[in-house]
């Protein structure tokens, strides 16, 4: 009985198949354990959805494996349709003219509508050109945020600080008195230097931000932030802040301990915090600023990454992922991504889904990372893109290290930043020409 | 005794080709690309590439980190090998005196070697867990404030001993091996002229072991530069920063993290290079060696 049911399926799904003749698309992503079960279940909702196109999305490493793998592709003619492409990359994708179709092309080449106004302020324009034509889909995005345990800042009687004069002055003395390291975080290049620069609107590299050539100087060594890092070490001696490594996850263990009060992470960390039913109550907030520096902060950027539409397809295949970009980007779908994940839903409609849902309400922290993607814009704001950036970040990781476990100090470490960056930054600028 | 050969010299070439064929296509074409593509700057999805000449080799002598590495990758080679070596020797020398059970405990000793480095590096990231890894523990006893991924010496510390650990085995056996060829007749006539066990060890033992040692000493200095890049990519978790690193993972990191492909190219023929200028030491070593020992 049950063997006739499964031929009879099988003989169905040929004829189906042979009916319709559907065209099949690849998405190359770099989406591991939950993310990707999220990935999956979107595609295949897509595919349920229709019977013209079917996407395959495959599971290829982490973001840098993934890139290398799109690129080595392409090289080779085997490109897949759609590959996915992180904020560090976005310089060397973009580069590449010719490799990629520029997702507002695609769209309208092929019928749909297209305005970037229908996307949130702080995701527009990162993943854009200089003439702000929006060339990667913005997928996962996410920015630093700022996780505390409600429990603990209760104990040591403060609020999460607005600023980062309050931290050092009354919020993390409280929290070492209640018995509490204050302070960790992530990623110090993304949280502590590219978004430093968005927060507090300073230029981060010449050339507006590197978007008008490739002839561009970083500006990682300015006054502002090297008074951050200063600020950042004498922290780490009075006990405030903690430095776990280079690693993710080793920073975000003591917070789920509970003995890291406040800890700054992604945005996107949230679904995942949910899931793991923490001994405490935690939420979140803004990030904080130097009131120093600035009386107005700014938005933050976005991290994460976006979908590129790979060149070089049959017109029916770019059909095909024109259609699945408009289904990604439907409220609905945006919706369920933000909800199963906590990466910001890209478009305002789907931001105001969630909201009309309900969402916020039973999850205010969940509402952070957009309301700060959301905040006043300033001209550096939008993003930034320099070359071998993945590379730069290397070298950032590498001297922050070296100046938290008292190897370096901090004017040496930004001067050796700001030389191989731009070293870096002129090699890339040759291999463009 | 008659010599065996072939009537037809095309015959012998046809049947070397498929042997030469793989030599060329997957060791010598790569090679010969790596030297061409040191010379350029190339854009990553291979649309442009500027001649730069020496350019990237310039930079990389000219770069302070660079030579940090090359120092590192000298000073974990030359431990890795020494401990492995001398942990291994002592090792077999012991079990080789073994009399009840001796097989057991060789299998005992034998077993990490069927580790892959990326699973030994895995191992070693649980065993020094900062918050809970039985070793990170240990080292707090005695008043070590290990911490894997933010101390440098402490993670270089942890990339010798994964190393090390992993390749013990492999020497383990080889000594092994060596020992029990030895004549029973030499152990029994050391043992009437020399009761002492250290002074039978180094005029005996060790001498009879050097052509397995010099074999090994070889397969160790490769292993600690090359084969180690698992254990190396696995405790750093695959996010470099301030942790060490061998020149073959900056080829990595540069290459196929960082796309520069021309860069990453010089650095691996500067590998190449090392690994010839290895080879003709181990080739001169053999002429004077056979000299020594067989004419």
């Amino acid at each position: 009985m049950n063997r006739i049911t499964v031929t009879a399926a099988a003989a169905f799904a040929m004829v189906a198949n042979a009916a319709f003749a559907e065209t099949e698309i690849t998405w190359w992503h770099a989406m591991g354990g939950a993310l990707g079960d999220t990935v999956n279940q979107i595609a295949a909702d897509f595919n349920a959805s229709q019977g013209e196109y079917k996407i395959t999305p495959v599971f290829k490493g982490t973001y840098e494996e993934t890139l290398t793998a799109g690129i080595a592709a392409f090289r080779a003619g085997e490109q897949p349709n759609i590959l996915q492409v992180f904020d560090a990359g976005a310089a060397t994708v973009i580069g590449a003219k010719g490799a990629t179709i520029p997702v507002q092309d695609l769209l309208t080449d092929n019928g749909l509508t297209f305005d970037i106004n229908d996307y949130i302020s702080g995701v527009r324009y990162f993943y854009a050109d200089s003439e702000d034509k929006m060339i990667g889909m913005p997928f996962n995005s996410s920015s630093p945020i700022m996780y505390y345990n409600v429990d603990a800042l209760e104990k040591a009687g403060v609020t999460p600080p607005k600023t980062w004069e309050e931290f050092q002055s009354v919020t993390a003395p409280a929290l070492k008195k209640a018995g509490y390291t204050a302070l960790s975080q992530s990623h110090l290049p993304w949280i502590f230097t590219e978004n430093f620069f968005s927060r507090h609107n300073l230029p981060f590299a010449t050339n507006n931000n590197g978007y008008d050539g490739t002839d561009t100087k970083i500006l990682v060594n300015s006054p502002e932030i090297k008074a951050h890092f200063k600020a950042v070490t004498e922290w780490q001696k009075d006990g405030y802040f903690e430095w776990f490594g280079t690693g993710w996850g080793d920073n975000q263990a003591p917070f789920e301990q509970g003995k890291v009060a406040i800890w700054l992470g992604s945005s996107g960390s949230f679904g995942g915090l949910m899931k793991k039913d923490l001994p405490f109550e935690f939420s979140a907030t803004y990030l904080p600023y130097w009131e120093a520096v600035t009386k107005e902060p700014t938005q933050t950027f976005i991290g994460g990454a976006s979908l590129f539409a790979m060149a070089g397809k049959s017109a029916e295949e770019n059909k095909a992922t024109a259609e699945f970009f408009r289904f990604l980007t439907s409220a609905e779908v945006q919706y369920y991504w933000h909800k199963s994940t906590g990466y910001v839903p890209v478009t305002e409609a789907a931001y105001e889904l969630a909201k009309k849902d309900g969402h916020y309400d039973r999850f205010p922290a969940a509402e952070v990372g957009i309301k700060q993607l959301s905040l006043p814009g300033g001209k550096n704001t939008k993003g930034y893109r320099m070359g071998f950036y993945v590379q730069i970040r290397d070298v950032m990781n590498r001297e922050y290290g070296r100046i938290l476990t008292g190897e370096t100090d901090v004017e040496t470490a930004f001067k050796t930043i700001e030389d191989e960056a731009n070293k870096l930054l002129a090699r890339f600028g040759k291999t463009q020409s | 005794m008659k010599r065996a050969g072939f009537a037809n010299t095309w015959l012998p070439i046809l049947l070397l080709i498929p042997q030469l064929s793989i030599v060329a296509i997957f060791f010598y074409w790569p090679a010969l690309e790596a030297v061409q593509s040191s010379f350029f700057l190339q854009d990553p999805f291979g649309f442009g590439s500027t001649f730069v000449g020496f350019e990237n080799y310039a930079d990389l002598f000219g770069s302070a980190e660079y030579r940090k590495v090359a120092w590192f990758t000298v000073i974990f080679t030359l431990l890795v090998t020494f401990l492995s070596l001398a942990i291994a020797l002592l090792l077999a020398v012991k079990a080789d005196t073994i009399l009840r059970g001796a097989k057991t405990y060789r299998t005992l000793l034998m077993w990490v070697y069927a580790v892959a480095p990326p699973v030994a590096g895995f191992i070693g990231v649980i065993m020094f867990n900062q918050t809970w890894g039985p070793l990170t523990n240990l080292a707090g006893l005695v008043g070590w404030d290990f911490v894997l991924g933010v101390k440098f010496n402490d993670t270089a510390f942890a990339m010798v001993l994964v190393s090390v650990w992993k390749q013990v085995p492999v020497n383990f056996i080889f000594f092994l091996s060596g020992l029990q060829s030895f004549p029973k007749s030499v152990r029994e006539a050391a043992l009437i002229d020399n009761r002492s066990a250290s002074g039978r060890f180094w005029d005996i033992t060790f001498p009879l072991l050097a052509p397995t040692g010099f074999f090994l000493l070889i397969t160790n200095i490769t292993y600690a530069l090359f084969d180690t890049f698992g254990v190396v990519d696995t405790l750093v978790k695959g996010e470099p920063g301030n942790n060490p690193m061998t020149l073959v993972y900056k080829v990595y990191v540069d290459g196929f993290r960082g796309n520069d492909l021309g860069g990453s190219s010089a650095q691996s023929v500067i590998l190449m290079v090392l690994v010839l200028v290895l080879a003709l030491t181990v080739f001169q070593f053999r002429l004077v060696e056979r000299r020594i020992h067989y004419t």
